[in-house]
Parts: structure tokens; C-alpha cells; sequence
């Protein structure tokens, strides 16, 4: 054992403790731990100077006290003297206390600097290494500038101790991946990479990190590091066991460095030079046989240890993806884990069959344990382990086995974890969608998948098969059909209701010659789920009725009764009552013919990428899909559906100040909402023609365009956002809009051509506005003028709460517009949408000059030409106040010039204009005349 | 590694390494979060999971879970012996490492931490390597009052002693092991009779 003494002599701490963990109650422990806090700070703040000892006694409890979950603002003064006390334990303490509760207090920063100053050319190794463990601990910016230069220089100097060496190698890492701009390797990067080869162990497991992560970055300064890598990992795989001593890990020589050397070569391709690859390809061959050869330890860390090694060189023939026979062989391998009695192995080899199963050597070979993933996914006790079996099948899935994974997949999900339902829900689709050969098969499944996990279908999975089913006639019949003896079942899921209500709405009619599925039939059926449904399935499914008065002329008379009963056309929600409404009005005016036009079977829907492949996408966890593979089912997808997306499908009405409450969901596109769209087709305005001549509200406007076309388009500025935009010609900051509901406020600042704008969004109201979004635009040609970035903001206010936006601005160049944001939100079911000008003006962007009175009216001379002057003279609405006059051509952002104009009652101001594609400098004069108090304002550009 | 987090059955967290900024906010959320997923896992299910986007890799030694939060590419088995190199150096620097040991001396055990992993790399995996280089630095240690000259042999034993300052009887762990000078007393760690010392390894 070491020669320490366990207590380190800090016994009021160990005393410390103890009282904590003798405390009964939470309150108890408080009440302790402020009697403590009170005491320290007495102590810190006593005319007592503490001696060093005390100090790092006391900075220790503030540290026990901080890592308990308690929060400490005092005492970094302290522990920053403790960095400098000659004393080890005392240094090494405030280093500590530093390292875990660093604050970026600008004074301490530069004390604390200055301390690991001292100790990194103390010569002392052992202070060395402190310090550099701090750098690396807290791994600021502020250090990084202090240091990036500092530390490549003890890294590779001669006479630097090893261990000095590590710590040095990782602390740069550390700077590197917060600060990668400072860490300059230049002149070092060859020395750096020789590291590979310096004979000390721990100094190559510590220099390979940062190598690897530089080499991730610049592969080409770094490529000599593959040669090295590969002779370095040569000579572990073929050493003895116990060649490399005491870092040989339970008979397994140098597991960390080998792995770190596997992975460093993944940063690259196979190598070029043939001597070099080949010796490489032994060294993955030598790994794949040691995992045959019988373990030399029955201990778990050999194992462990062995196989990290193995799957890192699995990891790398995968990157590889070009050495076929060293594919199959790690396919096998893998194969054997799957049935391995450690979950450990089972999990990993399931994740790394993965990504082979994308490769096309291997993709066959993996295909070949189908069995055995199908039964992991039954049989597996752990939902992590089930997860990857899952992800497994998804992978080695194509045309050969779709129909049998699908099954499995589907009959597993009746009893699935709800953590991965929808994932599982997600995929199904998608797989029954690529590989669907009959349309059948795909309808089928997606109704047993609504049947089985109806809760978990979200809503892009059942407006794709609809999509589906409308895209190819030769699947109609069958799919209503099949909803319709789906929806004979006594309890079917609500999802299940509105694909049925939509199919039989468009295609009712191909079934509707067997008796047992007659008009009424139908109407009856679908009418026995109405009441169990909530408003959006209800709304939709009197869009199925209205059609099916179209569809079958017979069923006019009973869904008019329907339509008519009080239940519908006073139905205490809006949207029901006015599709009732409206519905029941066009059954009894329109013709047949107009009915035929309205009414008309849905129109394909254009191709898109398909939306759960998007939403897949978005939810996917590591080791699903990559993303290639995503993209090509896309493509597979698109060519054999001509399926799409609906845009917008979830909002109903797009009105421009949206004070429609409508929380429904306007499936099939008959939207109500005022006649804004100027591209209403054909039947639309034929629609209103009829309407106007019936003396009805022309709001009653009903269009059978696909929704994708009728979007909610942004509302048009508000009138009074120009008013709004001057308020903030000369100030960046205070509340831009407000209204009942919302209140935004604005902070900005500009520095050169650069600015950002902080939007607080808060909400006035006391209940939540859902699917908040804002968008920034910049109309024509301010596009080319001007470069705004907004960061998405949270979709949810709570009542009373306030979100807060940053919107980045680049000005490439002059501009006079000024962009727009559109905000969007519901509030209580109701659809805002306001638009407003974002106070963004040319003058933003003026850097101001300090000029002396003769330059400036020699260049004020020099603007002559009429294009370079403006003049306007104008009546001042208040009284002439010079200072707030000043303030005001101040907050312009010119430098205003003293002593300049002859007249000590005008103005002067100077400043330039910065955009990205040039600077433009201007200047201006003010001349208030008193008597009119008319003011003239010159400008001159040049 | 993103970070290391150490905690008891009972949801205590005991060590916090992070190798990434984060707020204090975060981190709580993160360590709140991460302890519920990990105790509300059963024994015999698999050392990882994933986790937003990280991969968890934990292990659970006597009553301390070590779990350590890492990135894609990073290799899962390889984290999991780092983790029991990290109790091995425990165990052999402190002589049979127990949950205790880590409360009373957290101090040491984030300074055996950072010999051994180094914003979140592993620095020196020879375990002599770095138990050399925390000795060498207690060696460093100013205050020698703890030493004692003992009489050749080691001892090894608990002493119950009634403490002056605290009222209730603790009890002591002494050890004595020989140094070139005689022998030095140490005292592990001392605590109330009514908890146990189990052993980690």
C-alpha cells in the first residue's frame, strides 16, 4: 500500500460528514449545512488570517457541500490562494475546488491563470501534471487562450517526463474540442504523430486520443499516423501475453490501445501502400482468431477486454466494407454471440450485425440468422436488447423476407414495450410500403398495424396509406373492402374510423354492389362510430357523408335527416355546426352536377418524400438506420407509390387574422375560410356563384383542392407594422407588438455588417398557445440583401411564460426593406397568425467616425452628384429639445461630431455603413431653423 | 466519455466527473434523470442502453453503481473495463474499497479519477502507473502528523474508541504498514457502529 494517511488530517471534514449522514431529515441536513456555510463564512471573512491548512479544510466542505446538490457562491477566492501555497495537499485541493466549480469570474480567471502559469514551468512534474488536470477539467476558452500555445511545447520537448507527456496530450484534446480555432498543430504535427512510437505506453494511450481527434478533422496533415498505427498495432496483436507487463489486462496485452489504435484507423481509408495493408489485414485476421481460441481466464474482464478488441476491428472492416472474406468472418463471429449466455455480447452483436447488414458483401450472411433475431425479439427479458432485435430486422429486411419480418414484427408489437411502440409502428410502415409487391398486403397491414397499436399509429402513417390507397386505383376496391369489414368489429380504434370514413367516402361506391354492403349499409356503419369519436374524426366523417350523397343519391334523404338533426347543425362546435351547416345547404341547392364537381374523387397526390420516413427520422435513435438507407427506401418508396405528403394537413382554416376557433383536422380538403386564395379552382368560384346567388355569407366557401395547395399562408403584414418599425429606427431595444394574447419585446445589437436580435415572446393570457412557430422572411430581393437566421423557438408558451428567439443578421448589402416575421400559434384551438416587420434598418449597420470639422466638409464636397444627396426638409412635431435630438441621431448609430459645423446650432454626424460587400460612408447635417422650426437633414453618401 | 457519474442503490449520488460544459442545471437534470433509468433496471439485464443520444455503459459494484455516459463511435466493453480498472485502483489504494472509503475521502477518489482518465480519455490503464503517481504525491503530503514509529509487523485491525467530539461511539480502521522509517499509522476512515463496511470488491 501507498504511504498515505487515509484522513489527511482534515478531521473537522471527516466530522463534517459524519453529521450529514447522521441527519434524520432533509431538513435536518439544511439546517446542518448552513450552520456550516454561516460558519465558513465568518471564518473567510474573520480579521483572522487562516492559516493554510484551515483554508483547505474549510474549501473542502464547500466542495462536499457543492457536490450534494447545494448550491456555493463564496469561497473561490480561497481556493484560488490554495493554487499557490507551496504546500501539495493545499495546491491540490484548490485545484480541485476550481476544477469542479469554476465560474467565469474574469478577475479569478486570470488569478487562477497565473497560478497554473507558475506550476507549468515549475519544472515540478508532479505540480506540472496538476495544473495541466485543471486545464483539461475545466477546458474554457479563457484557458485555452492563456495556454493552447503553452502546452503543444511541453508535449513533444525532450526532456518532458512521461507522465507530464500524457496529461499534456489529453489537456490539448480538451482545448482542442472546445476551442479547435486556438489549438494550432502546424510546425508539432509531425512530432505529435511520432508519439505513436515513443516507448512509453501510457504516453501512446494518451497522444492517440488527441491524434485521433485532429485526424477526424485534418486527415491529410495526419495520414502518417496509419503507417505507425498499423506497425504499432502489429506489435500488440503479436505479443505474448505478458510481453507488455502491467499493461497487459487480464492476459489480454494493451485492450485500451489496441481499441484507440482500431479506431484511429476508421479516420481513414484502407491504405494505399500494399506492405502496410497487408499487414494490417493480418492483424484483423489474428484478432478473429484469437476470439476462437479457448479463454485464458474465466474472469469476465478477459472476455470484455478480448472482445472490445474484436468489435473495434469489426467496427473497421465494416469502415472498410471492401474485404469480403473478413466481412463473412465477422458476420459469423457475431452469428455465435447472438446465442451467447452474456446479454452484453447478445446487445452488441445484434448492434454491430446492424451495419453489416448494409453492406452488400455481407448483407446475405447476416440474412442467414434471421431465425435467431426473430427469436431474440420474443424470447429477449431485456427491452434494450428486444430494441436492437428490432432495429436488426429492420436492417436485414428487403424483398425476400419483407412479408415474414413484417408478421413478426407486427405480431411482436401486440405485446411490445410502450417505449418502442411507436418507433416499431414507424417502421412497420415504412417496411410494408418499400417492399409492398400487392397492394393488399399493404393495406392489410397497416390496418392490422391501427387494429394492433391504433394509439401509437400517429397521424403520418394513416394519411399514407390513404395517399396510397388514392395514388393506385388497382387497391381501391380492396381497401374498402377491407375497412369495411374492419369496421364491423364492435370496438375499433378511432384511427381505424377515419381511414374507414375516407375510404368509403371516396370509394364506397366500388363495393357498394353487394347487398351486404349497400349504401345504407355503409352509412349505417359508419354513422354507429360517430358519437364515440372526438370532433376532428366527426368533422371528417360528415366530409365522408357529403360524399356519399354524391356517391349514392339514395342515402340524400337519410343523411340530409342526419345532417338536419340538432345534434349536428347546432352542434356547440363551430366546425361541426358549419360543415352541418354548410353541407346540408349544398345537398339541397347544388345541382348534381355541381355536387359531381365538389365532390370529385380526391386527385393523386403529388410525389414527396414520404412523411414517416421524415418523422423516422427525426425520432431515430443511434444504430436504426443510418441515413443512407433511409434515403434509398425513400427513393424505392417514391418509384413504386406515387405516394406524397399533405401539407399543412393538421390546421383546417387559413384565415388572415384567424379568429376561427377550429382544432379539426380538414382531411378531405373542403375547407371553410374566406375566398383569400386567388388560385380557388374552377369549381370553387362555380361554388360561390352558387352561393351568392342562394344570398349565402360568401365565408361559406367550400374548395376541393388538395389541402397541400390551400396552406396556411403567412398573413400579411399588419397595418400598423410600419409605425411599428419606426419606433425602432433609433433604438434596439423595447416591446415591438402587443396585443390581448401576446407581447413581444426586443433586444438587438450590431457590431460591423453583424447583428442579433433576442424576440421575447410572452404570453399574456393564462392558458398554453400550442405549435407556436415564427418564421423570418425577407421579401424579393431584400433575400439577396440581406442574410437572417432565426434559431426555432419552443412550440408550447404556458400561460403567463415567455420564450425567447435569437435571430442572427448578416447585411451583404444596402437595403431598404425590411424582413418579416410571421408568428403562429393556437390559442385555445384558435389559429393566430400575425405578421409584423422585423426592425431591421439600413442605419443598423453604422459603424460611427470620429471626424475633425475640415475633413468632414472636404468630403462633404466631394458628394456633388445628385444620386449621393438626399435633403428633406421637415415640420418637427415637438418642441426643439437639443438633448433629445442628440439622443435621437445617436441612436441612429453616426458618431456625432462637436465643433464641426460652423453653426453651433446644427447637427453633424459621420458614420459607415458596413455591409459584407461594402462599406459606404455617410454624413449628415441637421440644421434646425427655430423661427419655423422647420429642420432640414442633409445626407450625403458616397 | 461525456461523463462519469457514481451513485448508491439508494439514488445518492457519490462522484461526478463531467468532460463536457454544462450548466449546473443540466447536469442535475441529467444525473436525476439517469439514476431513476439505471436503479429502475433489473440485475441481469445488459450493461447498456441508450440514452438520448449517448450510450450509457454502468455496472453495479456491492452498493455503488459506476455508470459512464459515451458517444456513438466509442466502444461499449472497453468502457465497461475502464470502469473496473477505476474500482481496482479504489480497491488497492484504499485496501478493500467500500462505499464509505469514497464518501469520507471523495477527495482522493477524484484525484485517482484524473490520474487514471483525462477529459474523458484514458490517460495511463497500467494500474502500477498510476497508484506510483498518487503515492508520489502523498509522499508530498506536509503534515506527517498521522505517522507514528510502530513496532515491526503490520497491523491491521478495528479499534473502538469513545470520540470526544462526537458523543456517540465511532470506530476506528487503523492500519500499519512499514515504511523505511518504521511504520505508519493510518486512519482509514472512522464512523458510527450502526453501519456496516461492506466490500465492494
Amino acid at each position: 500500500m501507498p504511504a498515505v494517511s487515509k484522513g489527511d488530517g482534515m478531521r473537522g471534514l471527516a466530522v463534517f460528514i459524519s453529521d450529514i449522514r447522521n441527519c434524520k431529515s432533509k431538513e435536518a441536513e439544511i439546517k446542518r449545512i448552513n450552520k456550516e456555510l454561516a460558519n465558513i463564512r465568518s471564518k473567510f471573512k474573520g480579521d483572522k488570517a487562516l492559516d493554510g491548512y484551515s483554508k483547505k479544510k474549510y474549501v473542502c466542505k464547500l466542495l462536499f457541500i457543492f457536490l450534494l446538490g447545494h448550491d456555493i457562491d463564496f469561497g473561490h477566492m480561497e481556493a484560488v490562494n490554495l493554487l499557490s501555497s507551496n504546500k501539495y495537499t493545499e495546491k491540490q485541493i484548490g485545484y480541485l475546488f476550481i476544477s469542479v466549480l469554476v465560474n467565469s469570474n474574469s478577475e479569478l480567471i486570470r488569478l487562477i491563470n497565473n497560478a497554473i502559469k507558475n506550476d507549468l514551468s515549475s519544472r515540478n512534474p508532479t505540480f506540472m501534471c496538476l495544473a495541466l488536470h485543471c486545464i483539461a477539467n475545466v477546458g474554457s476558452r479563457e484557458m485555452a487562450e492563456a495556454f493552447a500555445g503553452e502546452i503543444p511545447r511541453i508535449l513533444v520537448a525532450g526532456d518532458t517526463m512521461d507522465s507530464v507527456k500524457q496529461s499534456a496530450a489529453l489537456c490539448l484534446l480538451r482545448l482542442y474540442k472546445t476551442s479547435p480555432d486556438l489549438v494550432l498543430m502546424g510546425e508539432w504535427t509531425s512530432r505529435v504523430v511520432h508519439l505513436l512510437n515513443d516507448q512509453h505506453m501510457g504516453v501512446v494511450t494518451a497522444a492517440i486520443s488527441l491524434i485521433t481527434c485532429l485526424s477526424q478533422k485534418n486527415p491529410d496533415e495526419f495520414k502518417t499516423c496509419v503507417s505507425l498505427a498499423v506497425s504499432r498495432l502489429s506489435r500488440i496483436v503479436s505479443s505474448a501475453s505478458t510481453d507488455l507487463q502491467d499493461y497487459t489486462y487480464y492476459f489480454v496485452p494493451a485492450p485500451w490501445l489496441s481499441c484507440k489504435l482500431l479506431r484511429l484507423l476508421q479516420c481513414y481509408p484502407p491504405p494505399e501502400d500494399g506492405a502496410v495493408k497487408g499487414r494490417l489485414v493480418e492483424c484483423l485476421e489474428t484478432i478473429l482468431n484469437k476470439a476462437q481460441e479457448p479463454p485464458k481466464s474465466k474472469k469476465v474482464q478477459h472476455s470484455n477486454a478480448k472482445n472490445a478488441i474484436l468489435f473495434e476491428a469489426i467496427s473497421l472492416i465494416i469502415h472498410y466494407d471492401s474485404e469480403p472474406n473478413l466481412l463473412v468472418r465477422a458476420c459469423n463471429q457475431l452469428g455465435q454471440f447472438l446465442q451467447h449466455r452474456e446479454t452484453n455480447l447478445r446487445y452488441l452483436a445484434l448492434e454491430s450485425m446492424c451495419t453489416l447488414a448494409s453492406s452488400e458483401f455481407s448483407h446475405e450472411a447476416v440474412k442467414t440468422h434471421i431465425e435467431t433475431v426473430i427469436n431474440a425479439l420474443k424470447t429477449e427479458r431485456d427491452v434494450s436488447v428486444r430494441q436492437r432485435a428490432a432495429d436488426l430486422l429492420y436492417a436485414m429486411c428487403d424483398r425476400s423476407n419483407a412479408k415474414q419480418i413484417v408478421a413478426e414484427m407486427l405480431s411482436y408489437l401486440e405485446t411490445a414495450d410502450y417505449s418502442i411502440r411507436e418507433e416499431m409502428v414507424l417502421k412497420v410502415a415504412i417496411l410494408a410500403e418499400k417492399y409492398a409487391v400487392d397492394y393488399s398486403w399493404y393495406v392489410d397491414t397497416i390496418l392490422n398495424l391501427i387494429r394492433i397499436a391504433g394509439d401509437y399509429v400517429s397521424e403520418e402513417v394513416w394519411y399514407r396509406v390513404i395517399q396510397i390507397v388514392i395514388n393506385r386505383d388497382d387497391v381501391q376496391g380492396y381497401a374498402a373492402k377491407t375497412v369495411f369489414e374492419a369496421l364491423q368489429a364492435p370496438a375499433c380504434h378511432e384511427n381505424m374510423v377515419k381511414v374507414g370514413g375516407y375510404i368509403l367516402g371516396e370509394f364506397g361506391n366500388l363495393i357498394a354492389g353487394d347487398p351486404r354492403s349497400s349504401p345504407l349499409v355503409q352509412f349505417n356503419l359508419l354513422h354507429s362510430k360517430f358519437h364515440l369519436c372526438s370532433v376532428p374524426t366527426r368533422a371528417l366523417l360528415l366530409s365522408a357523408y357529403i360524399k356519399f350523397i354524391n356517391l349514392f343519391p339514395e342515402t340524400k334523404s337519410t343523411i340530409q335527416e342526419v345532417l338536419r338533426s340538432d345534434s349536428q347543425i347546432r352542434n356547440s362546435d363551430v366546425e361541426l355546426q358549419q360543415r352541418a351547416v354548410e353541407y346540408l345547404k349544398l345537398s339541397s341547392i347544388a345541382s348534381t352536377d355541381v355536387l359531381a364537381t365538389v365532390l370529385e374523387e380526391m386527385p393523386p397526390f403529388p410525389e414527396r418524400e414520404s412523411s414517416i420516413l421524415a418523422k423516422l427520422k427525426k425520432k431515430k435513435g443511434p444504430g436504426a438506420v443510418s441515413v443512407n438507407e433511409l434515403e434509398e427506401g425513400k427513393r424505392e418508396g417514391g418509384e413504386l407509390n406515387g405516394g406524397g405528403e399533405r401539407g399543412g394537413d393538421n390546421s383546417a382554416i387559413a384565415t388572415s387574422n384567424a379568429s376561427t376557433p377550429s382544432p379539426s383536422a380538414d382531411l378531405l380538403g373542403l375547407r371553410a375560410g374566406p375566398p383569400v386564395t386567388a388560385a380557388a379552382p374552377s369549381a370553387g368560384s362555380l361554388l360561390v356563384d352558387v352561393f351568392s346567388e342562394a344570398g349565402v355569407n360568401d365565408d361559406g366557401f367550400l374548395s376541393s383542392a388538395p389541402p397541400s395547395v390551400v396552406s396556411e399562408d403567412p398573413a400579411p403584414p399588419l397595418p400598423e407594422s410600419n409605425e411599428l418599425l419606426n419606433k425602432f429606427v433609433c433604438k434596439n431595444n423595447g416591446v415591438l407588438f402587443e396585443n390581448q394574447l401576446l407581447q413581444i419585446g426586443i433586444k438587438s445589437e450590431y457590431r460591423q455588417n453583424l447583428g442579433r436580435m433576442y424576440l421575447f415572446y410572452g404570453n399574456k393570457t393564462s392558458v398554453q398557445f400550442v405549435t407556436f412557430s415564427t418564421t423570418v422572411t425577407c421579401p424579393g430581393e431584400l433575400q439577396s440583401q440581406l442574410n437572417v437566421q432565426s434559431k426555432p423557438v419552443e412550440p408550447l408558451i404556458e400561460g403567463g411564460a415567455q420564450v425567447q428567439q435569437v435571430i442572427n443578421i448578416e447585411c451583404l448589402t444596402d437595403f431598404s426593406d425590411a424582413p418579416l416575421l410571421n408568428i403562429k400559434f393556437r390559442y385555445g384551438g384558435a389559429l393566430q397568425n400575425l405578421t409584423l416587420k422585423l426592425p431591421v434598418t439600413i442605419n443598423k449597420f453604422f459603424q460611427p467616425t470620429e471626424m475633425a470639422s475640415h475633413d468632414f466638409f472636404q468630403r462633404w464636397k466631394q458628394l456633388s452628384l445628385p444620386q449621393q444627396e438626399a435633403q428633406k426638409i421637415f415640420k418637427a412635431n415637438h418642441a426643439m429639445d437639443t438633448e433629445v435630438l442628440k439622443a435621437k441621431l445617436l441612436g441612429l448609430g453616426m458618431a456625432l461630431l462637436e465643433n464641426v459645423d460652423p453653426n453651433p446650432e446644427n447637427f453633424v454626424c459621420a458614420g459607415v455603413i458596413q455591409t459584407k460587400a461594402q462599406q459606404v460612408g455617410s454624413l449628415l447635417r441637421l440644421e434646425p431653423k427655430r423661427a419655423s422650426s422647420d429642420v432640414p437633414i442633409n445626407r450625403a453618401q458616397q | 466519455m461525456q461523463f462519469m457519474l457514481l451513485f448508491s442503490r439508494q439514488g445518492k449520488l457519490r462522484l461526478q466527473k463531467w468532460y463536457v460544459p454544462l450548466s449546473d442545471k443540466e447536469k442535475k437534470k441529467i444525473t436525476r434523470e439517469l439514476v431513476q433509468t439505471v436503479l429502475a433496471r433489473k440485475p441481469k439485464m445488459c450493461s447498456f442502453l441508450e440514452w438520448r443520444d449517448l450510450k450509457i455503459v454502468y455496472k453495479r459494484y456491492a452498493s455503488l453503481y459506476f455508470c459512464c455516459a459515451i458517444e456513438d463511435q466509442d466502444n461499449e466493453l472497453i468502457t465497461l473495463e475502464i470502469i473496473h480498472r477505476y474500482v481496482e485502483l479504489l480497491d488497492k489504494y484504499f485496501g478493500s474499497v467500500c462505499e464509505l472509503d469514497i464518501i469520507f475521502n471523495f477527495e482522493k477518489a477524484y484525484f485517482i479519477l484524473d490520474e487514471f482518465l483525462l477529459g474523458g480519455e484514458a490517460q495511463e490503464t497500467s494500474k502500477k502507473n498510476v497508484l506510483k503517481a498518487i503515492e508520489q504525491a502523498d509522499l508530498l503530503q506536509e503534515n506527517l502528523d498521522f505517522q507514528i514509529r510502530l513496532l515491526p509487523g503490520m497491523i491491521s485491525g478495528l479499534l473502538t474508541v469513545e470520540s470526544v467530539a462526537v458523543s456517540v461511539p465511532v470506530a476506528l480502521v487503523i492500519n500499519l504498514i512499514p515504511s523505511e522509517r518504521g511504520f505508519i499509522l493510518h486512519v482509514l476512515s472512522f464512523w458510527s457502529l450502526d453501519q456496516t463496511k461492506t466490500k465492494l470488491i
